[in-house]
């Protein structure tokens, strides 16, 4: 299986080879042929995002916003500098499917970006990676070096008369960077505080400059989707849903990893492929779409295809994809307390619902989590949460709500005991 | 305040970095540089960070910000060997807080203290972005050591001299 052949593994597929990573094999298997030809056929920039609109490809960094209407946004005859940026900051609890496509298939991404750079006119390109993983940040690297010396990169590229250069840059621990203008800011060289929008970054974007800003495995998905055809993408997945994407399953399975899926298959086989609630357990609940999105209790999750749609009807998210399993052990405050207490830790500053009131959830969860809950608390809680959502400059204030709204919604009862006896329901 | 000088290899490095970005855009590659140098020295001293910003040609205090927002930078000393460990949900599910435990008892020190013979300082971290491979603990900000278990982690403790 390989590029040449429309399987299901779309980012995946070089982990079936030897050397994965490598350029030899990306190139035996049909990799870079897409940017050939349509540097040889000099493809017209809108076929391109034609293709990619009727790919129904949705940007695989949380959001979902299809990926080639952002495309269009792009001013086209904007006569200076533009960029396009990858979000490969991945730190969003729970996601892990980035790293593995820089560790991986680092040239499918290369090819993606150096294609959006054509299609969008860009100058040049820069990829943010995570700052904790920065070995993937030498190895990317790397990629780029072998990419440069075998002329996919850097001045006339192939043999056109097109320039464009890519280069790594690495985050240094903070999780707000993957909010996308607080990466931009990053990468300016200062503090990553996201910048109120409107302007957006298709008009004002890194330097102040037009750039778009798509997520790794999002970009990674541009060369097959040009090799395949947007019609063949998208009937990978399902409508307004194309494509396979990364599922990242962590937490209580027997095989924690990275499974690409078609958009729309049921929750259970992505559980049987992790192998399963670990041994003798039972599945008590899901968060399915990274740290930010909504809890959901088992009975509702098994119920749920994997697809946007169909995670946003059951009253969650399907996000980045990453899929974290609890068993019954789990003690739902114990799970909610670490989350808040990471949104509290990673708030950037700027707006005070934010900054005030994730400081304040966690408290309010850490004295209940203690045995010291008062009886007003959950209300509080709620009342804390619905003072933050909508009243940020970014989405994390809204983020850092979603869990702790979910939990109480859904585990009330489990909170409730935790105030009124002092200790947890959950293992006693 | 002393004024101190980068190494030949510090700066020959942040020029890498400065290569990447448009010529009037040095301050992007700030966030290199201060990596960089303090891989080199340790940790990141006022007069250090004074340093990069002189050499980038920004106002120190604009190095100041970047230097205290981000969190892998270290403002003080730390031990010869920082070991950062996953706390979160992910990493807590798959049995983080048996590790931490662990190093916290063998060490002899919470999260964020140094052992007293300078060896090891022992930090909290947050996401790594590398869950499914949890528990995870990182070595000096670069090194990623993953499926942590008590033996492996007395294993890397004698490794780290
Ligand atoms: C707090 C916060 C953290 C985010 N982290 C990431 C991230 O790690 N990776 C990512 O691709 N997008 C992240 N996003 C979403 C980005 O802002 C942006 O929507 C995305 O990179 C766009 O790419 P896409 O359209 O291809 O998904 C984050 C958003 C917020 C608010
Ligand atoms: S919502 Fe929070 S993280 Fe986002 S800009 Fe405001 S304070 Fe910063």
């Amino acid at each position: 299986m390989s590029l040449l052949s429309p399987s299901i593994k779309v980012c995946s597929w070089t982990q079936e080879h030897d050397n994965p990573a490598s350029l030899e094999t990306y190139v035996a298997n049909g990799g870079y042929e897409a940017l050939k030809k349509i540097l040889a056929e000099k493809t017209p920039a809108e076929q391109i995002v034609e293709q990619v609109k009727i790919s129904a490809l949705r940007g695989r960094g949380g959001a979902g916003f299809p990926t080639g209407l952002k495309w269009s946004f792009m001013p086209r005859n904007f006569q200076g500098d533009k960029y396009i940026v990858c979000n490969t900051d991945e730190g969003e609890p729970g996601t892990f499917k980035d790293r593995d496509i820089i560790e991986f298939n680092p040239h499918q991404l290369i090819e993606g970006m150096v294609i959006a750079g054509y299609t969008l006119g860009a100058k040049a390109g820069y990829n943010y990676i995570h700052g904790e993983i920065f070995e993937l940040y030498e190895s990317w690297e790397r990629a780029l070096g072998e990419a440069r010396r075998a002329g996919y990169l850097g001045k006339n590229i192939l043999g056109s008369d097109w320039d464009f250069d890519l280069h790594a840059f690495h985050g240094y621990g903070a999780y707000i960077c993957g909010e996308e203008t607080a990466l931009l800011e990053s990468i300016e060289g200062k503090k990553g505080q996201p910048r109120f929008k409107p302007p957006f970054p298709a008009s004002y974007g890194l330097y102040g400059k037009p750039t778009t800003i798509n997520n790794t495995e999002t970009l990674a998905s541009i060369p097959w989707i040009m090799r395949h055809g947007g019609q063949a993408f998208l009937e990978l997945g399902k409508p307004n849903n194309g494509g396979a994407k990364l599922f990242s399953v962590s937490g209580h399975v027997n095989k924690p990893g990275n499974y690409e899926i078609a958009l729309g298959t049921p929750f259970g086989e992505l559980l049987e492929m992790a192998g399963g609630v670990r041994d003798g357990h039972k599945l008590k609940a899901v968060i399915p779409g990274g740290s930010s999105a909504p809890v959901l209790p088992a009975d509702i999750m098994m119920d749920c295809t994997l697809d946007f749609d169909s995670i946003a009807k059951a009253g969650s998210m399907l996000g980045s994809g990453a899929v974290i399993v609890m068993d019954e052990t789990v003690c739902m405050v114990r799970a909610l307390e670490r989350l808040a207490y990471f949104y509290f830790e990673e708030s950037c500053g700027q707006c005070t619902p934010c900054r005030e009131g994730t400081g304040w959830m966690y408290r309010v969860i850490h004295r209940i989590e203690n045995g010291q809950g008062r009886p007003g608390d959950l209300d509080l809680l709620m009342d804390v949460g619905t003072n933050i959502a909508g009243r940020t400059i970014c989405a994390l204030g809204d983020a850092a709500v979603g869990p702790v709204h979910s939990f109480i919604k859904h585990f009330r009862k489990e909170f409730e005991y935790h105030i009124e006896h002092k200790k947890c329901l959950v293992g006693g | 305040m002393e004024k101190i000088a980068l190494s030949a290899e510090s700066r020959a490095l942040i020029d890498l970095e400065v290569a990447k970005f448009p010529g009037e855009q040095k301050q992007s590659a700030v966030m290199s540089a201060l990596r960089i140098v303090q891989t080199e020295k340790g940790w990141l001293a006022p007069e250090t960070i004074e340093a990069v910003a002189e050499y980038l040609g920004m106002p120190a205090i604009a190095a100041y910000e970047v230097a205290t927002f981000y969190n892998m930078y270290d403002l003080k000393p730390v031990g010869r060997h920082k070991i950062t460990v996953c706390t979160n949900l992910p990493c807590q599910l798959q049995g983080a807080d048996k590790i931490a435990e662990h190093l916290k008892a063998k060490l002899g020190v919470d999260f964020g203290e140094t052992t007293e013979d300078g060896r090891y300082t022992l930090k909290e971290g947050e996401c790594m972005g590398t869950c499914g491979s949890g528990p995870l603990c990182l070595h000096n900000n670069h090194k990623m050591h993953a499926h942590l278990t008590p033996e492996a982690v007395d294993k890397l403790l004698d490794e780290l001299k």
